[in-house]
């Protein structure tokens, strides 16, 4: 259901090196590049929104919206445009934990 | 009030907040310098991945290129002098002290002199369609180069109201980006009569933007002038960009990704938070910290760069040294004679911004026209018909925080700060009042989401 358009097109030359997963499935992403690179180059959202389930894929990419918030296992919040990817990362779309809304 | 004796704090390491340290550091003094990110360079200086580094020449011209890499040396060097803290996002100011989370960690920097510098983003008129994966902010359609290595797409349409569409379109282009399409909103001839004032003001910033025309020219880049945005076309993607040209023509652009931006959009939470007043420009149509000519926003408070007075790069770096120079004055300290020069070159280009502004206009008739069911507030997925409704059920004065209770527009996870342009102008077209009479989204800490449990072992919940 993460399965989305491939959005991020590289401007130069991308050789994965690392996987992280992502909802379970690993992810070929590049040591030290940003999160949401590995996601949108992939073909994966992001997310979906809490009120109407549409798909969420980024807007500002510098930290600002928090429309590519992912959490970590440990249940750690994080923005994708502001963390980078590294070896052993395992991230969801929501919170690993119940919530009022689940 | 005694002599300031704690190092000065500045938020921000941006233009403004390197230019404000590195005249304090000259001066003797180590400031504590913070920035969410984790390398300086703000935005718009925003330093290149180690992935884009090679191509350095290729992305900024060569010139350009040799210059930005002899300052990010010399800013290397400046940081050894200063106490920097990458990563650490400013979520409050309370009295004389700013809370401030690192790596998950809490912390309270007790300051008695701060510069707040924490830039601008993308001023955004909502759209139909603009949730669509593949529509981003025309900052954030150059961050994807700088930072994420990446295009936005491979067929993309850079729209919106703002200088700032040619730059992005020349980085795209120099990038190798061969589909690409400009449609600026602004009108020739607010353009045309604009020019003379901005020639005046700022004759070096005019040129370099009649070069970038010139190389959008010659490397083809299709460029559409004086159209209205109508929609984002597409399901579960952008497929198109429909616009209206000046004759009134419809297109659809065929594309799969769009950058949207109207121009710049101060961040003035943390301002706000520490005391200082905002006041309506009407030139700029929106609302600004009120500052003394160095920047001066209150006893311990100094403001600079954009997210004081939209002014562009070397605005922002003028206003830091002159807000450095106002501090250290604070301080009882010996100041380099050259203020009076400073604030006239700060005040010219900031002139020049004001002048750019009423070539590229921010569209704020756009709001009475938008469907009802566009969506306003990206987060809370908030219709411009549900907030023209309860507008017009308001009673008493029509005021945008009062709309926000009601309609929960600007409550979610950005803070408004992508829907409250569009909240202000929509409350005043519904209820016929001027836009400078409804208010602007109130700030409040935290000014971005951070963990429950830094906020508790902070002083202010």
């Amino acid at each position: 259901m993460l399965d989305g358009p491939i959005l991020f097109r590289p401007a130069v030359e991308r050789r994965p090196d690392i996987t992280i997963r992502f909802e379970g499935r690993d992810i070929p992403a590049c040591a030290g590049e940003s999160l949401v690179t590995a996601l949108l180059t992939a073909g994966l959202l992001t997310g979906r929104s809490e009120f109407d389930g549409t798909p969420r894929a980024g807007f500002c990419l510098m930290g600002v919206c928090q429309e590519c918030t992912v959490w970590t296992s440990a249940g750690q919040r994080i923005r994708a445009c502001m963390t980078e990817a590294r070896p052993g990362l395992d991230l969801r779309t929501s919170a690993p934990f119940e919530t009022f809304a689940s | 009030m005694s002599l300031p004796q704690l190092p000065p704090v500045i938020v921000g390491a941006g233009p403004a907040g390197l230019a404000c340290a590195a005249t304090l550091v000259e001066a003797g003094l180590r400031p504590i310098l913070l920035d969410e990110a984790r390398r300086p360079g703000g935005q718009g200086t925003r330093r290149l991945s180690p992935a884009m580094m090679p191509f350095a020449e290729q992305f900024l011209g060569r010139a350009y290129a040799n210059k930005t890499a002899t300052r990010e040396a010399l800013e290397d060097r400046l940081l050894t002098r200063c106490d920097w803290r990458p990563g650490t996002l400013a979520w409050g100011i309370f009295e004389d002290r700013l809370e401030v989370v690192q790596d998950g960690r809490h912390d309270s920097i007790r300051f008695d002199q701060l510069l707040v510098a924490v830039g601008a983003t993308d001023r955004l008129m909502a759209l139909p369609g603009w949730t669509l994966p593949g529509v981003f902010t025309l900052g954030g359609a150059q961050v994807a180069l700088k930072q994420h290595s990446a295009f936005i797409g491979q067929r993309v349409v850079m729209a919106g109201s703002s200088p700032l569409l040619y730059l992005a379109a020349a980085q795209y282009a120099r990038m190798g980006l061969r589909d690409l399409i400009v449609v600026d909103t602004s009108k020739s001839a607010d353009k045309r009569r604009a020019a003379i004032g901005m020639v005046l003001s700022a004759p070096g910033t005019f040129a370099e933007g009649l070069l970038l025309l010139a190389e959008l020219r010659r490397r083809g880049v299709r460029r559409i002038e004086g159209a209205e945005l109508l929609r984002v076309n597409g399901t579960n993607r952008v497929e198109a960009i429909e616009i209206r040209h000046a004759d009134g023509r419809v297109e659809a652009l065929s594309c799969d990704a769009v950058a949207l931006g109207h121009g710049l959009r101060p961040e003035t939470q943390l301002a706000e938070l520490a005391g200082a007043k905002l006041k309506f420009d009407p030139i700029l149509r929106n609302w600004f910290p009120e500052t003394d000519e160095d920047g001066r926003a209150g006893d311990r408070l100094w403001l600079a760069g954009d997210s004081a007075m939209t002014g562009g790069r070397i605005a922002a770096a003028e206003s830091g040294r002159l807000a450095a120079l106002s501090m250290l004055a604070a301080r009882g300290m010996t100041v380099p004679a050259d203020a009076a020069k400073l604030r006239r070159r700060v005040e010219r280009l900031r002139v020049f911004q004001q002048r750019m502004a009423s070539a590229f206009r921010w569209p704020s008739h756009l709001a009475a026209e938008l469907p009802d069911e566009t969506i306003v507030c990206r987060c809370e997925r908030v219709h411009a018909g549900t907030i023209r409704e309860a507008v017009r059920k308001q009673a008493g004065p029509v005021e945008v925080n009062r709309v926000k209770a009601i309609t929960r527009c600007g409550m979610g996870r950005c803070q408004g700060r992508f829907c409250g342009q569009t909240l202000q102008e929509l409350t005043a077209s519904t209820s016929g009042m001027p836009v400078e009479t409804v208010g602007r989204l109130r700030a409040q800490a935290p000014v971005r989401p951070i963990p429950i449990e830094a906020a508790m072992e902070g002083d202010g919940l």
